[in-house]
């Protein structure tokens, strides 16, 4: 520790802004041509988001120029990891709530009001990309840049380039979302946004790259610690599935609308391959990184088995990218296609138990916590959820049963309880534990409402999926049920509204799912603004910062 | 030679290697050979691109994300022939940029849907769902009937496809605008033309008002009507050299 820390030269901060600064007015440059010359309006409202956005950073550049020096250097970047924190908050109410209202609209589709902008169609995707991306996403930028500075006991690489992977990837979530609701969409399902929305990601996600690469260089711990190999694997997967799924010929550089560059078939294919594979690593390889950091941080006791974390690593990500086929069993995608997606698929669910078992048995000798940390019973049942979505999956992925189950809201129902129950419920227990450790709080504001979150949660987790079983098994065996005389039984219209209750069911589940999140935004809301907590007694010593528990404080190796 | 696992826990750029080796396998495998085998496609007679307006119908179709809720893939399944019609060929959606195979049915499928209602049917069920169909979820999109169809920009859309490979002709890129127009005009001598170019597409003003412009519904439903009118049926051998 008594290594004199090297601040960085005065050169290299005056470099890395004039960078910074020439960054932002090339982009408000081309945010001013999309804004003035687009051709059509998706695209110019566009452009004056980005122009504006654009000028709003370069602005903030000049006014709050890096500072350096050698205090920099003693203190981990939190910065960009509380926006991000923030953000997946926020989002997280967004993207539910909107979840919530297209459920009521299945139910009750006087609630679309016809309008081009509140139907259906539109505010789906919005629904998804809002959780998926917005929520999701900032969870595990937010994470994983805390998680990679802590484990590598380095400070983030870069500075401006940090506050562009955070501030730069709101911004693509705001394109993506006023272009759904404004009838902007390429139609592929988990990549809706249009191409130059896309270009954009790639940009914010090749930095995200850079900075986390960036960090490990930097690491003083000779090991890379097995969330970030999770991590990794996350960020450079979506890369290379972003990139290749989103090939498409632009209609006109000034225009919003572009075509496929694949078709049909091929299409098909590469379309779900980028699909499940956003499942296989956006929402399982990412979440697992931080099962792998906050689970053993918040109970105290070391990842159960270092060897299962290797087998689980390299089979899990070699495994998942197989599995897209089984969305397009008995379709017109050949059969040796189908066959593969559905065999590896069902060997997906060995080392997807692997993680599980290795995150639950991190528990030894601390299961107690289950009962006093209401914490710890996120991370835990999130972890069960996940064994339960990871056992189902594969169970659909056999042809007999997915002839059944495709097409239905048993698909809906096993998404739901792998993202709500799994990534949402992994997500509530990280911003649990991050919150009093970013802000350097003594504790959450209250573990009593944690509590409360929990179980209103779980209550609408469990509505959500067995009505969705319900729905989708009986409209299954609906479409396929033949009576005495050979003719098909039902016709389409009466399995639509045999599905009336199940979907009142699934909404109140949901709603009850968007309630839990409120408190959540409560609680961190007044912990934030560093309210004395109100049953700090009742809290485990891990709940405060580490700075503020008794022993060795974290901080960057000399 | 003992293998040790550190050498990719202290090495991140062998880790990064590493990971993207194995990622990079399983879709090699799977979506490659689909670009090269040619029993992926089968031999059909009958497939076209899209004339102009069923494109601006289709455009549309994707705006408004009808994906979500209908498919456009009827699977090999007993019942779902029946249900639907013949099952879906891959042939059928090769011109399709991008697929709109769809992953949900709240609705009913429309691989095959063209034909099946009338006119009046559609413009009535997309104004108000409820008033044809009364237990039905979909939102109504009245809106259609009211707005213009941009006419000006199909060219444009037409040129971005034949660059991702639809075979579009010279003659059809050039007679763009004329013939989205002539499709609606059952009449004129355009519309002869028309057929020429683009076999068995239907010519007639779809959206009940011969006098008025040409519409979003008007595109909409000459989207809808086409679907799955094309391969001709008697012709398809399906235990034939199409065998996969």
């Amino acid at each position: 520790m008594a290594v004199p820390r090297a601040a960085t030269s005065e050169e290299a901060i005056a470099f890395s802004g004039a960078l910074a600064l020439i960054s932002a007015v090339l982009i408000a440059t081309v945010g001013g041509i999309f804004a003035f010359a687009g051709l059509d309006e998706v695209i110019r409202i566009h452009g004056a988001l980005i122009a504006v956005s654009a000028i709003a950073a370069a602005i903030y550049i000049m006014a709050n120029p890096r500072k350096g020096g050698e205090e920099e250097q003693k203190t981990y970047f939190d910065g960009p990891v509380k926006v991000a924190t923030l953000a997946a908050v926020f989002w997280g109410v967004v993207g539910f709530l909107v979840g919530d209202v297209i459920a009521w609209q299945l139910a009750f589709p006087v609630l679309n009001f016809d309008l081009p902008w509140t139907n259906f169609g539109r505010l789906r995707p919005l629904h998804t990309s809002a959780v998926v991306f917005a929520f999701g996403g900032n969870v595990l930028i937010a994470t994983s840049l805390y998680v990679v500075q802590r484990t590598s006991r380095a400070r983030l690489a870069g500075y401006w380039s940090s506050w562009f992977v955070v501030w730069g990837y709101q911004l693509f979530i705001v394109l993506a979302a006023t272009g759904y609701v404004l009838g902007s969409t390429q139609s592929r399902e988990y990549a809706e946004p249009e191409w130059y929305v896309d270009i954009w990601l790639t940009l914010v996600w090749v930095a995200y790259l850079l900075v986390f690469l960036g960090t490990l260089w930097k690491r003083k711990e000779p090991h890379i610690y097995v969330a970030n190999w999770f991590y990794l694997a996350f960020i450079v997967t979506i890369a290379l599935l972003h990139i290749v799924n989103n090939l498409a010929i632009p209609v006109s550089v000034i225009g919003a609308k572009s075509y496929s560059l694949f078709s049909g078939v091929q299409d098909a294919m590469t379309q779900w391959w980028y699909g499940h594979n956003a499942v296989g690593f956006f929402l399982t390889a990412g979440f697992l990184g931080i099962m792998y950091y906050f689970i053993p941080k918040r109970v105290e006791r070391p990842v159960y088995s270092y060897r299962l974390s290797i087998i689980h690593f390299w089979s899990l990500i070699f495994l998942y990218i197989w599995a897209g086929p089984h969305h397009l069993h008995y379709t017109a995608l050949p059969d040796w296609a189908q066959t593969l997606g559905m065999t590896f698929s069902i060997m997906l669910w060995m080392p997807s138990w692997g993680g599980m078992i290795n995150g639950l048995m991190t528990l030894s000798g601390a299961w107690d916590r289950l009962r006093t940390d209401p914490v710890v019973r996120f991370l835990v049942v999130s972890v069960a959820f996940y064994g339960m979505s990871t056992f189902e999956g594969p169970l659909m992925s056999i042809k007999a049963v997915n002839s059944l189950s495709h097409y239905t809201d048993w698909t809906i129902g096993h998404v739901h309880s792998g993202a709500l129950g799994w990534v949402g419920m992994v997500s509530f227990g990280a911003i649990y534990c991050l919150v009093p450790w970013l802000w350097k709080r003594e504790g959450l504001y209250s573990l009593r409402l944690v509590e409360w979150h929990f179980w209103i949660a779980n209550i609408g987790i469990v509505l959500y999926i067995s009505s969705m079983w319900v729905s989708g098994v009986m409209q299954g065996l609906m479409w396929r049920a033949y009576d005495s005389m050979g003719f098909l039984t039902y016709s389409f219209i009466e399995t639509v509204e045999a599905m009336h209750w199940p979907y009142i069911i699934r909404a109140v589940g949901g709603l009850l799912f968007v309630i839990g999140s409120l408190i959540m935004a409560w609680n961190v809301w007044k912990t934030i603004q560093g309210v004395k907590p109100v049953d700090i007694a009742d809290q485990p010593r891990v709940a405060a910062a580490p700075e503020l528990r008794a022993g060795l404080a974290a901080q960057p190796a000399a | 030679m003992k293998f040790n696992h550190g050498f990719f826990e202290k090495n991140s750029m062998v880790l990064l290697i590493g990971i993207l080796v194995v990622v990079s396998i399983g879709g090699l495998v799977e979506i490659a050979p689909l670009f090269f085998l040619k029993s992926t496609i089968e031999k059909v007679q009958g497939m076209r691109p899209y004339a102009p307006l069923e494109l601006a119908g289709r455009d549309i179709y994707i705006r408004e994300g009808c994906y979500g809720c209908h498919s456009q893939m009827i699977r090999s399944l007993r019942d779902e022939v029946e249900r639907y019609g013949h099952y879906s060929l891959a042939a059928e959606s090769m011109y399709d940029h991008p697929f709109q195979w769809g992953s949900k049915r709240t609705g009913p499928d429309l691989a095959r849907v063209g034909g099946k209602y009338s006119d009046q049917w559609h413009v009535d069920h997309f104004t108000a769902p409820r008033e044809v169909v009364p237990g039905t979820v979909m939102p109504g999109y009245p809106f259609f009937a009211n707005r213009t169809l941009d006419v000006d920009s199909i060219r444009k859309h037409m040129e971005a496809l034949k660059l991702a490979g639809v075979p579009y002709t010279d003659e059809m890129i050039e007679n763009a605008k004329t013939d989205l127009v002539a499709q609606t005009q059952p009449d004129a001598r355009e519309a002869r033309a028309l057929l020429e170019r683009y076999p068995k597409a239907q010519v007639r003003k779809f959206d009940g008002k011969p006098e008025g412009p040409v519409t979003e519904m008007d595109a909409m439903i000459a989207y809808l009507q086409m679907l799955g009118t094309l391969v001709d049926f008697t012709k398809f051998d399906a235990a034939g050299p199409n065998l996969r």
